[in-house]
């Protein structure tokens, strides 16, 4: 099971967090920052994996992405694999690619809702839902669509119209 | 510098309109990015709170601007400040009847609100209703809620609308319906149990990614109760040989692997089912065979699947070719320069090594190179690796090796581990005892305060009774040694607590014993111990019994003592201590020392220490006494089941106070009026300082009472004089048999302890190998020698051999390389019960198997797939789909990003651009707190790899 899904600049500034089981404000921030700091302290060229007991409990294993000025950190149990958790996270990264055509850490902050309902498409309570990033992107549409049709306010990020069918 | 500056500016003003936000949250975001110290930022964000505390009081807020104040919200709670001002709008946003507002509330409340708080009880209505919506989109929304907000008591409440959705028009509702129910389960399985059996029908949904949704509840289901779903074996089996042959629809495909996470999560439950099951591993055998021909091992999830595979045959019971391919999978990981795999190849092979010991020698050199890897997680793994392949032959090696590590990191957490690994090891393996105390000194030295405590017991233990065999001279020399060992660490700085509690006992008990120190040197040492840590009272206490024992042994041996003066002022000092336990050994001490010898040999005999203590449970040396009490008037003894029973006593039992034991049921009638008791001992009994509490009323009586009651019965005055001495005494018994007993006798006295150990290898290890003989020195590489010590593999031939297929860049000789040898094409070795190949295989697990069903409507679909693989097709082939991306440049950056573009091209394995413009573009970027992209055309250059 997946236990949290994080992404913060190279700063440790938090630009998205989800726990998946729930946790208090103040305990969240321990761990952001328990786990920017051993991030931060990894060499370059070494293996994207770390065993991370002492910030979440026995059997916790931790699988980063480093992009530009982003780190993509997933957090799981032994129930997972980590070469396919590396995989999410490329998932994640590219379907966010597709939706804000060349993601930046901007896109992130800014659509924050967005962001979450990318995530929720792929990872739902915990477990992987959907790899597919063509399938989470049709999903993600769907929604900014209704969303839109639904009301005046007119919402529709730059985003969508920034995917185009089969590039 | 100034000009890109505004330049950043201007582009994040200028898409502001694209993310939908108003100026001020694009203010606050920049200004939190801008601010240099926590401080600072603290000081926005909480001006952001009051001036959001304000807004949301405001009546009539529009309902737009109401959805931008709950995203600050949840910003600043992101942030790690308290919004909770804030959650009733955000659930007053739920109740919305658009779609975009009820959205982001659900967002709101699933961030902020933990599913038992008191607001969800105004959300459970909203999400029965949404559960029941014609728009699929609010069910998803609300059960994307019920995941996180549903508590064991709400369940029943949503329930039977989550089970009608298992059955709704959409795939991604079907999804999610599942994934909520497989949270209940989590949650709370009694509430969910009666709909197991869905778990099962939905594997053979229409839908593959519905179905694949299923794995996960069953993963869980399976590794809770195996023996109900080892019907399901043969569909797994045939799920997945399936979807390795590549009949699930094309949209499936991942990196041009066709359902990689599904593959996955199948070998995983598989695993589970066929563990241990050798007609379930045998159905297995062909299917995996194909996936290690088809794993494309060039890309990372194909490795995903590989391991995946390895891990399974390590559960399963594999056949012998098996077994070949997942060695070879794992030497290819080892020999990889990618960090990940040597990572997984390290954890594979830990996981093979179990049904194949001898597997690990081939990857010796590998393993020895990750070792010594600068990536921390790759080391730690190995230790891991290391951890589990010690032996009594290569131990000393590995522990060697483990503690240099253990000194080398910070990480208190792995600290105690590998610690506590390393005294496992040492008490489980260690060729001498010599050695083992060696190794716990090295041990406390370094991770002192992070041991057990029960180690340093052991350690006593092991220091007093030696080998347990009738060897007194080389007790005396292990205790010489040990001596020897502390009188020179003892002078070093800043000593953990619990080690200094060893070194003074020791100290105390053998520092004199063998006459090669003497007295007054010892207790040179011990006052300074006393005075360095004079703020750490228990080694304080240590010090002063240890040196007590000291003077007493002096004493006994009938040589003059003299008291150091530096002792003569410590004791001073003591006595007037604010620790009455410091106080008390003081004043001890003093007594002692006016004793004459033959008291003091009573007192304190020479090395008592694992004299066994017997303990008179029935106080019989009492009897007299209580005549004698009796006969004057006092009532007899009432025990405790007697009296009222139930009531905890925690009142004293004093043997001199048996009116009291007994006056110790409820009485109802006026106390009578307090009798001087006249103690007939009451010099002993004021020795006595902390009386321990009812202890032969207690059936499990603590094991320091046990011992402080015997020493009174042998003689008054010791009470508590040796209270340390008779703790680390018997007590602890059991468990030293395993150090000791797995030590051979003749390890006893030898110092080089090399070809003991190979002893003891040839004799216990399961394969008998002459281990040492590579240790010799030679004119090997040092690398070689280390191999040979830890795999103990060196029968020459045999080594060669395996050394070179190991790793060939290595120095290695021989060129014969059986992992070449065995022919790879050779397709299946293994005959199986199940003919795959016919479609209709697995028509004999009966017309209800769903994986029959669920074979049919995959044919079609991948049929029906077929229109869209052009689509598909044409987004796999080009890979360069990003760097395209990167061309839509805003044309004041043009130029800059040309530039990057290039470097981008060049320098794939660099992150970040190289070029100068770039990284101060970078770093500016970086300052604001936000990066627009397409300044960054080298963020996403590993989507490209």
């Amino acid at each position: 099971m997946i236990k949290a899904v994080m992404m913060m600049n190279t700063q440790g500034k938090p630009r998205l967090a989800k726990f998946y089981d729930f946790l208090p404000v103040e305990k969240q921030q321990e761990l952001i920052r328990g786990v920017f700091s051993v991030l931060s302290s990894r060499p370059e060229n070494v293996s994207n994996f770390l065993e991370i007991d002492s910030l979440f409990g026995p059997d916790s294993r931790l699988v980063y992405k480093h992009y530009a000025t982003l780190y993509f950190v997933l957090v799981f149990d032994g129930s997972e694999n980590e070469l396919a958790m590396l995989d999410l996270i490329q998932v994640l990264v590219e379907t966010l690619d597709k939706c804000f055509s060349n993601v930046c850490e901007l896109d992130i902050v800014f659509n924050y809702s967005k962001m979450h309902t990318v995530l929720d498409e792929i990872v739902f309570g915990g477990q992987v839902l959907e790899t597919r990033s063509d399938e989470v992107m049709k999903a993600v549409e769907e929604i900014s669509k209704l969303e839109a049709a639904s009301n005046s306010i007119s919402l529709v990020p730059k985003s969508v119209s920034g995917w185009r069918g089969g590039r | 510098m100034e000009q890109l500056k505004t330049i950043g500016r201007e582009l994040a003003m200028g898409s502001q309109g694209g993310f939908g936000q108003s100026k001020e949250f694009l203010d606050l975001v920049k200004s939190i990015g801008e601010s240099r110290s926590k401080a600072e930022e603290d000081r926005i964000v909480l001006s952001e709170i009051d001036i959001l505390k304000r807004k949301l009081l405001e009546p009539d807020v529009p309902k737009r601007k109401m959805k931008e104040y709950i995203i600050r919200l949840v910003y600043i709670e992101m942030l790690g400040h308290d919004a909770s001002f804030g959650y009733i709008h955000a659930v007053k946003m739920t109740h919305d009847d658009n779609l975009l507002l009820k959205r982001t509330g659900y967002l709101a409340v699933t961030l902020f609100l933990d599913e038992d708080h008191d607001l969800i009880i105004l959300i459970v209505n909203t999400i029965q209703k949404d559960l029941r919506s014609d728009n699929y989109l609010v069910v998803c929304a609300a059960l994307n809620a019920v995941c996180r907000l549903i508590n064991e008591e709400t369940i029943p409440a949503v329930l039977p609308q989550v089970v009608d959705l298992l059955n709704h028009g959409k795939e991604a509702v079907r999804k999610k319906a599942i994934m909520a129910l497989h949270r209940f389960h989590r949650k709370s399985p009694s509430s969910v149990s009666h709909l197991v059996s869905n778990f099962r029908r939905k594997l053979c949904d229409s839908d593959p990614g519905v179905m694949g949704a299923t794995l996960c509840p069953l993963f869980d289901l399976i590794s809770e109760d195996v023996a109900s779903y080892k019907d399901l074996v043969s569909s797994f089996v045939g799920i997945l040989k399936q979807v390795t042959e590549r009949k699930l629809p094309k949209s499936y495909d991942y990196h041009q692997m066709p359902a990689p996470f599904i593959q996955i999560k199948l070998l995983k439950i598989m695993a589970l089912l066929s563990s241990g099951d050798k007609s379930a591993s045998e159905m297995m055998y062909m299917v995996l065979g194909d996936l290690f021909r088809k794993c494309d091992s060039s890309t990372n999830i194909g490795n995903a699947i590989l391991y995946e595979c390895i891990r399974c045959i390590s559960c399963i019971i594999p056949s012998p070719k098996l077994l070949e391919d997942a060695a070879e999978a794992i030497s290819k990981f080892l020999k990889s320069d990618s960090h990940n795999l040597k990572y997984m190849g390290i954890d594979g092979l830990g996981r093979l090594i179990k049904i194949s010991s001898d597997i690990a020698e081939q990857h010796q050199l590998a393993v020895i190179d990750c070792l010594e890897d600068p990536d921390d997680t790759l080391k730690r793994k190995t230790f891991e690796l290391l951890y589990k392949m010690t032996k009594s032959s290569n131990v000393e090696v590995i522990v060697d090796r483990m503690i240099d590590y253990m000194i080398s990191i910070n990480d208190n957490h792995y600290k105690t581990e590998i610690a506590s690994r390393c005294v496992e090891l040492a008490e489980q393996f260690a060729p001498s005892n010599q050695w083992f105390i060696q190794i716990m000194n090295k041990v406390f030295e370094h991770a002192g305060d992070l041991v057990n405590i029960k180690v340093a017991h052991n350690l006593m233990r092991l220091i007093a009774e030696g080998f347990g065999e009738d060897d007194d001279d080389a007790d005396n020399k292990l205790r010489l040694s040990a001596v020897e060992s502390y009188l020179q660490i003892i002078s070093e700085p800043k000593l953990p607590s619990l080690f200094l509690q060893v070194i003074s006992w020791v100290l105390g008990e053998y520092g004199t014993a063998d006459g090669k120190y003497s007295a007054s040197y010892i207790s040179g040492k011990l006052c300074d111990v006393a005075d360095a840590y004079s703020s750490d009272e228990t080694v304080k206490g240590y010090a002063v019994t240890a040196l007590m024992k000291i003077y007493a042994f002096e004493i006994a041996s009938g040589r003059k003592v003299d008291v150091l003066p530096e002792c003569q002022s410590l004791i001073e000092e003591l006595l007037a201590s604010h620790s009455t336990d410091l106080q008390q050994r003081a004043y001890e001490l003093q007594a002692l020392l006016a004793l004459d010898a033959r008291a003091v040999e009573s007192i304190l005999p020479l090395d008592a220490s694992c004299e066994d203590i017997e303990v008179d449970k029935d106080l019989s040396f009492l009897n007299g006494y209580i005549q004698q009490a009796i006969e004057s008037g006092a009532q007899p003894y009432v025990s405790e089941r007697e009296r009222s029973g139930g009531m905890f006593e925690t009142t004293d039992y004093h043997s001199q106070d048996h009116h009291e034991v007994t006056s110790h049921a409820l009485r109802f009638e006026a106390y009578e009026l307090p009798k001087p008791s006249v103690p007939s001992q009451a010099s002993t009994t004021a020795l006595v300082p902390v009386p321990e509490p009812s202890y032969y009323s207690e059936p499990h009586q603590p094991i320091s009472t046990s011992s402080s009651v015997s020493e009174r019965e042998s003689s008054e005055i010791k009470l508590r004089l040796d209270g340390v001495k008779q703790k680390w005494g018997r007590p602890s018994y059991q468990s030293s048999t395993s150090a000791s007993s797995s030590t051979p006798p003749q390890a006893a006295n030898g110092t080089s302890t090399h070809s003991d150990g190979g002893g003891v290898a040839s004799s216990s290890s399961s394969k008998p190998r002459s281990s040492y003989e590579s240790k010799k020195p030679e004119i090997d590489p040092e690398k070689q020698r280390l191999a040979a010590s830890l795999f103990g593999g060196s029968s020459s031939s045999r080594s060669d051999r395996k050394s070179s297929s190991g790793g060939g860049h290595k120095p290695a000789k021989g060129t014969a390389n059986k992992a070449a040898t065995v022919p790879k094409e050779n397709p299946i070795p293994v005959p199986d019960l199940l003919d795959f190949d016919e479609p209709t295989g697995t028509s004999d697990v009966a017309a209800t198997d769903p994986f029959k069903e669920l074979e049919g409507l995959m044919e079609s679909s991948s049929q029906d797939g077929g229109g869209s693989t052009d689509v598909m097709g044409l987004y796999s082939t080009d890979a360069s789909a990003p760097v395209k991306t990167t061309t839509s440049v805003d044309s004041l950056l043009s130029e800059l990003s040309d530039s990057s573009r290039g470097t981008y091209h060049q320098s794939q394995t660099t992150k970040g651009p190289n070029s100068k413009e770039a990284l101060e573009k970078d770093a500016l970027i970086r300052q604001m707190g936000v990066n627009p992209t397409s300044q960054n055309p080298t963020l996403f250059k590993d989507l490209l790899g």
